[in-house]
C-alpha cells in the first residue's frame, strides 16, 4: 500500500423522522460543511467526493449524486457513488480511504445520507417481486426469522433483545445528534411495546430517519498537520455472498466472519475482544448485537448473548458497542454504516463527549447491509502503527 | 501507479431481451470474460459492478446479479450506482492500493423495459426541473439548438454521424442497428425533439458487459496481448443546465489531460455519445483532431444498453487492440443529463 | 409577499415491462398445473425452489428440471403486525420460511388455516392450492401452505437452513 489514511474531519446532521428544514443538499452541507470545519478546511481543499446512499427509489430522484455534486463543491472533481445496499455507508468510507491508500488523492470528502421521508421506505423495502408474492414486510419481516433461528440455536434468554434495545437506547440520551431519544426508557416499556414481527417488537427495532454523515479523509503527511489528531485507518474489509443459496447459513454468514478475520489480520490484531477498546456496529434490530458479537470473533459461537446479559456491551463494560445509541436510535439508512464508522473515529479521537469510552485508542467501525450478505468494516486507531 | 490492464471483454446487446431476466443474460457473459482471462474464477481478487435500480424499476436491484457471479466463498464486491466504466474506475483504485492483483469488472441493464427517455427525467433537478418531466431527448435537443447555433454545423452533419456509424456498424456483431442509408434518408423523417431526430438519438437496448483486468506482470502471462490502461481520470459538470455551456464539456477536457490522451497519438476512439452532437462535441473536448477515426464499432447509436455502454466503450476497443487493429486508443464514458458527468482513458496494446 | 415555499410533492409514476426469465417462467407454468418444478445445479446438486437461473455457489445455470414435493417443513417463521402499503395478506399473518422436501434451501410464503400461536419451528405443512379455474402461471396459484397434520420434522433435519 502506497499511503496511509487519516480521518481528520467528522460531521454529522441531526437525525429526525422527517428534516423538512432543509432540502436533500442542504442536509448534506450540514454534515459536509461539520466535517469541513473539524477538519478546518475549505471545499477547494478537496481532491473528489466519494458519495453513498441506499436505492434511489427512497427519495425519488435518480442518480441523485449529479443533482447533488456543486452542492457539495464537485464542479470539475471526480465523483463516485457508491450503493452496496445497507452497508453502503461503510463501503462508501472504504471506497473513499482506498483512494488515499492508493495514493491517488491528497484529501478526500465522503458523505452518506438518506432523506427517506421524502418517499416511502416501508414500502421501498417491501420488495414486492413480480412474479413473486409481497409476504415479506419490509426488512424486519427478512430478519425476524433469522432472530428466532438464532433464538433456537443459542438457547438464548429471550429477554436478550430487550436488553441491548435498553442499552442502546439509554446510551442515545447521551448523542446529541440522535433521532429518538426516549424519556423514561426501561427495561418494562420495551417489554410491552407492540410486537411487529414476532419476536421483535417496536422498541426492539429502528426507526426510519432522514440524516446525513461526512468524513475528509487525508494522506497522511497531511493528516499529521491537520488541527485536531487524526483517526488512523489501520484496516478495512469487505465481503459478499448471495442472498439464498442451498447450505447458506443466515445467522452467522460467513461473508461477516471472513471480512471480520481479514480485517483483523490486515490490522496486526490477534485477539479482538482486548485489543479493540469499543466497536460501533450494525443493529437495526436489538437481537443482532447478541449475534453480530459472535460473528465479529468477540465471543464462542452460540454465546454473543451472554455479552449482552452481563452487560459487557454497556457504556462501562468491558466492550461497549453502540456507545452513540447505534442504529436503533438513528437511521438514515445509506448513512447509517458510514455514521457507525464516524463514531468509531470520534472515540479514538476523543471527540464522542458525553457517550466516549474512556481511553478509547482502537475501534471498530461495522456495517452489513441485503439479506445479512454484504459487510464492509474498520479498525480505526488514534495510533498509526 | 502500477500498470494494470485489460485481459478481457464480453459483451451481449439484443433490441429487446424478452425471454431471459438480467440474471440470465449477465451469466454466459460473465462466463465469457473469465473464461476469456486465463485467471480461474477463485484467483480473480475484486468484483465491482455498475447498474441502476431506477433502470431496472427495482430497489436493490444489483444483488440478484450477485447470483451470476459465483460469490462462494465470500467474494470482495462492491456496486456503484453507476455506469459500469466507473465500476472499472473503482476496480482500477483497488488494485492501484496492492490490495488485490485482478478484478472482474461487470454491468447490465434493461433499457428497453422502461420508456428510458422518461425514467432519465429524474436525474434533474428534483425541485424545480423533474416535476416538469423532460425527456433525456427534449433535454439533448436543448443542448444540440445551442450547439448548432453557436457552430454553424447543420442537421445534416449530425446525419452524418449517424450514417457513418451504421456503415461502421456493419462490422460488429454486437450492433443492433446497422446498414447503408444515406443522410437524405434520414432528413425526411420527423423530428423527435427539435432539431432531433430518431437516427440523432441512441437506439436503447438489453444487455450486459463484463470484462477482467489484471496488474503487472501476470497480464502478460495469462493473454497474448494485454491492453494497458494508460491513464484513466473522471470529472463531473455542475448540473444545473443553465449554468454551464451546453456547447462544450469541461469535465471531458479536464479528465482528458489528466488521462493523458494528448501525450502520443491516439489511433482510434470510442466515445459515448448518445446523442449525434454529442459526438461533435467530445471529439473536441478530448482534443481529437483530423482523421482519428471515432467509433469504428458504431458506438451508442447503433447500441445503447444504459449503465454498460461505457464500459462497452473501453472494452470495444481494448477488443481491437487486441485483435491488432490499433495501439493507442482513447475510450469515453458519459453520465448525466447533456454529458454532465464524463470519464476518459487512454490505452495501449502490448 | 406570499408564504415561502417549503415542499412539493411530484407524484411519479413508472411503467416497467417485467421478464420473469427462463427459469422462473418454467416454474411458473408448472405451479399452473400444481406442480412445483425446482432447478438442479450441475455442480453441487442442489434443488433450487423457485429457481433462479443460476446457481448462486456455483455461477452455472440450474438447467435440469426436477419435480419437489408440495409438502414441507417450516423451518423459521415471525408473525407479522406492522402494516405496510403493498402486503397481499391480511394482518396479523404467518410468514413462514418453508422448505420443500427435494429441495435444497426454504423461500418465504405463509401460514393460514391455523391458529397463530400453532405456527412453530419443525411444523410440517403442505401446499392450498387456489380453485383449478383460478390457476395460472403465477405464485398465486398456491393460496397458502396449511398444517399437513404430519408429526413435527426432527431439528436436526432442518436446523441448517434456519
Amino acid at each position: 500500500m502506497a499511503e496511509r489514511c487519516g480521518v481528520v474531519g467528522i460531521g454529522q446532521t441531526k437525525y429526525a423522522a422527517k428534516r423538512i428544514d432543509v432540502s436533500m443538499p442542504g442536509l448534506l452541507r450540514e454534515a459536509a460543511l461539520r466535517a469541513l470545519e473539524d477538519a478546518e478546511l475549505g471545499w477547494k481543499d478537496i481532491d473528489a467526493l466519494v458519495i453513498g446512499k441506499a436505492p434511489d427509489t427512497f427519495e425519488g430522484c435518480m442518480l441523485p449524486e449529479l443533482y447533488l455534486s456543486d452542492a457539495l463543491g464537485g464542479t470539475g472533481k471526480p465523483v463516485l457513488r457508491v450503493h452496496t445496499a445497507g452497508s453502503v455507508g461503510g463501503s462508501t468510507a472504504c471506497v473513499a480511504a482506498s483512494l488515499i491508500e492508493a495514493g491517488i488523492h491528497d484529501r478526500v470528502l465522503t458523505i452518506a445520507y438518506e432523506k427517506q421521508s421524502e418517499s416511502n421506505a416501508m414500502w421501498g423495502l417491501t420488495i414486492s417481486p413480480p412474479f413473486g408474492v409481497a409476504v415479506v414486510a419490509g426488512a424486519g419481516g427478512f430478519f425476524a426469522p433469522i432472530v428466532r433461528g438464532y433464538m433456537r440455536r443459542s438457547g438464548a434468554p429471550e429477554d436478550t433483545g430487550i436488553r441491548t434495545a435498553l442499552k442502546d437506547r439509554q446510551n442515545a440520551h447521551k448523542n446529541p445528534y440522535a433521532h429518538l431519544q426516549i424519556d423514561d426508557v426501561s427495561y418494562d416499556m420495551i417489554k410491552d411495546s407492540p410486537m411487529l414481527w414476532d419476536p421483535i417488537r417496536y422498541l426492539e427495532t429502528c426507526p426510519s430517519s432522514d440524516g446525513a454523515c461526512a468524513l475528509v479523509l487525508a494522506r497522511s503527511d497531511l493528516a499529521k498537520k491537520a488541527p485536531r489528531p487524526p483517526a488512523w485507518v489501520r484496516s478495512t474489509a469487505m465481503r459478499s455472498e448471495p442472498t439464498m443459496f442451498a447450505g447458506r447459513d443466515t445467522i452467522n454468514p460467513l461473508a461477516g466472519r471472513t471480512a471480520a478475520k481479514d480485517l483483523y489480520a490486515k490490522a496486526g490484531i490477534k485477539n479482538p475482544r482486548n485489543e479493540i477498546d469499543c466497536a460501533e456496529i450494525y443493529v437495526p434490530f436489538s437481537w443482532f448485537e447478541a449475534m453480530w458479537m459472535e460473528n465479529l470473533g468477540f465471543a464462542p459461537e452460540g454465546e454473543g448473548w451472554k455479552m449482552v446479559q452481563e452487560g459487557a456491551t454497556a457504556l462501562g463494560g468491558d466492550m461497549p458497542v453502540n456507545m452513540s445509541g447505534g442504529v436503533l436510535s438513528s437511521n438514515p439508512i445509506g448513512a447509517s454504516g458510514m455514521i457507525r464508522f464516524a463514531e468509531a473515529a470520534m472515540q479514538v479521537r476523543s471527540q464522542a463527549g458525553a457517550h466516549q469510552v474512556e481511553g478509547a485508542k482502537t475501534a471498530l467501525g461495522h456495517a452489513y447491509g441485503g439479506g445479512s450478505q454484504y459487510f464492509s468494516m474498520w479498525i480505526v486507531s488514534s495510533e498509526i502503527a | 501507479m502500477r500498470d494494470v490492464a485489460i485481459v478481457s471483454f464480453a459483451q451481449s446487446n439484443c433490441a429487446k431481451e424478452t425471454e431471459r431476466n438480467e440474471v440470465e443474460i449477465l451469466l454466459p457473459v460473465v462466463a465469457e470474460a473469465v473464461k476469456a482471462s486465463g485467471l480461474p474464477r477463485s484467483e480473480i481478487g475484486f468484483t465491482c459492478s455498475g447498474s441502476s435500480d431506477f433502470l431496472q424499476g427495482q430497489p436493490f436491484a444489483f444483488v440478484m446479479a450477485l447470483d451470476a457471479v459465483g460469490a462462494w466463498p465470500p467474494i470482495k464486491e462492491s456496486h456503484v450506482e453507476q455506469d459500469g466504466a466507473w465500476a472499472l474506475y473503482e476496480a482500477w483504485v483497488k488494485l492501484q492500493t496492492g490490495e488485490v492483483d485482478s478484478a472482474l469488472v461487470y454491468s447490465f441493464g434493461k433499457s428497453a423495459a422502461g420508456d428510458l427517455a422518461e425514467v432519465l427525467a429524474l436525474t434533474l433537478d428534483p425541485y424545480c426541473v423533474a416535476p416538469l418531466w423532460p425527456d433525456a431527448d427534449s433535454i439533448a435537443a436543448l443542448q444540440a439548438r445551442a450547439f448548432l447555433e453557436k457552430t454553424g454545423k447543420t442537421e445534416r452533419d449530425l446525419a452524418e454521424v449517424a450514417v457513418r456509424s451504421r456503415r461502421d456498424a456493419k462490422s460488429n456483431p454486437h450492433a443492433v442497428l446497422k446498414g447503408d442509408v444515406t443522410a437524405d434518408e434520414l432528413l425526411a423523417a420527423p423530428y423527435v425533439s427539435s432539431p432531433l431526430r430518431a437516427h440523432d438519438c441512441p437506439i436503447n437496448c438489453d444487455g450486459a458487459t463484463a470484462m477482467v483486468i489484471v496488474a503487472g506482470e501476470r497480464a502478460k502471462k495469462v493473454v497474448p496481448r494485454p491492453v494497458w490502461i494508460r491513464g484513466i481520470d473522471h470529472r463531473v459538470d455542475p448540473p444545473a443546465l443553465g449554468v454551464r455551456d451546453l456547447t462544450r464539456s469541461p469535465s471531458t477536457e479536464i479528465a482528458a489531460g489528466k488521462a493523458g490522451v494528448g501525450r502520443d497519438r491516439i489511433d482510434f476512439a470510442e466515445i459515448y455519445a448518445p446523442y449525434t452532437h454529442q459526438e461533435l462535441i467530445l471529439k473536441e473536448a478530448l482534443g481529437l483532431t483530423g482523421g482519428v477515426t471515432i467509433n469504428p464499432s458504431g458506438g451508442a447509436l447503433v447500441a445503447h444498453t444504459l449503465m454498460s455502454c461505457g464500459l462497452n466503450r473501453i472494452g470495444d476497443a481494448a477488443a481491437r487492440i487486441m485483435a491488432g487493429k490499433g495501439d493507442r486508443a482513447v475510450a469515453h464514458a458519459t453520465q448525466g443529463p447533456a454529458l454532465q458527468q464524463n470519464l476518459v482513458c487512454v490505452l495501449e496494446g502490448e | 409577499m406570499g408564504e415561502s415555499i417549503k415542499s412539493v410533492v411530484t407524484p411519479v409514476h413508472l411503467e416497467y415491462d417485467y421478464s420473469a426469465g427462463t427459469a422462473t417462467s418454467r416454474f411458473l407454468r408448472g405451479l399452473a398445473k400444481k406442480k412445483i418444478v425446482g432447478g438442479e445445479c450441475p455442480s453441487c446438486q442442489r434443488v433450487y425452489v423457485p429457481p433462479r437461473g443460476s446457481c448462486p455457489r456455483c455461477a452455472v445455470p440450474t438447467a435440469r428440471e426436477v419435480a419437489v414435493s408440495d409438502h414441507g417443513t417450516v423451518v423459521t417463521f415471525s408473525i407479522v403486525r406492522v402494516p405496510s402499503e403493498n402486503l397481499d395478506f391480511a394482518l396479523p399473518y404467518a410468514c413462514v420460511s418453508v422448505l420443500l422436501d427435494g429441495a435444497g434451501l426454504p423461500f418465504f410464503h405463509v401460514v393460514q388455516r391455523c391458529p397463530l400461536e400453532e405456527v412453530r419451528m419443525g411444523m410440517r405443512v403442505k401446499a392450498r392450492w387456489v380453485d383449478d379455474e383460478k390457476l395460472g402461471p403465477t405464485i398465486a396459484s398456491i393460496e397458502c401452505f396449511v398444517p399437513s397434520g404430519e408429526p413435527d420434522a426432527d431439528y436436526e433435519t432442518y436446523k441448517e437452513h434456519g
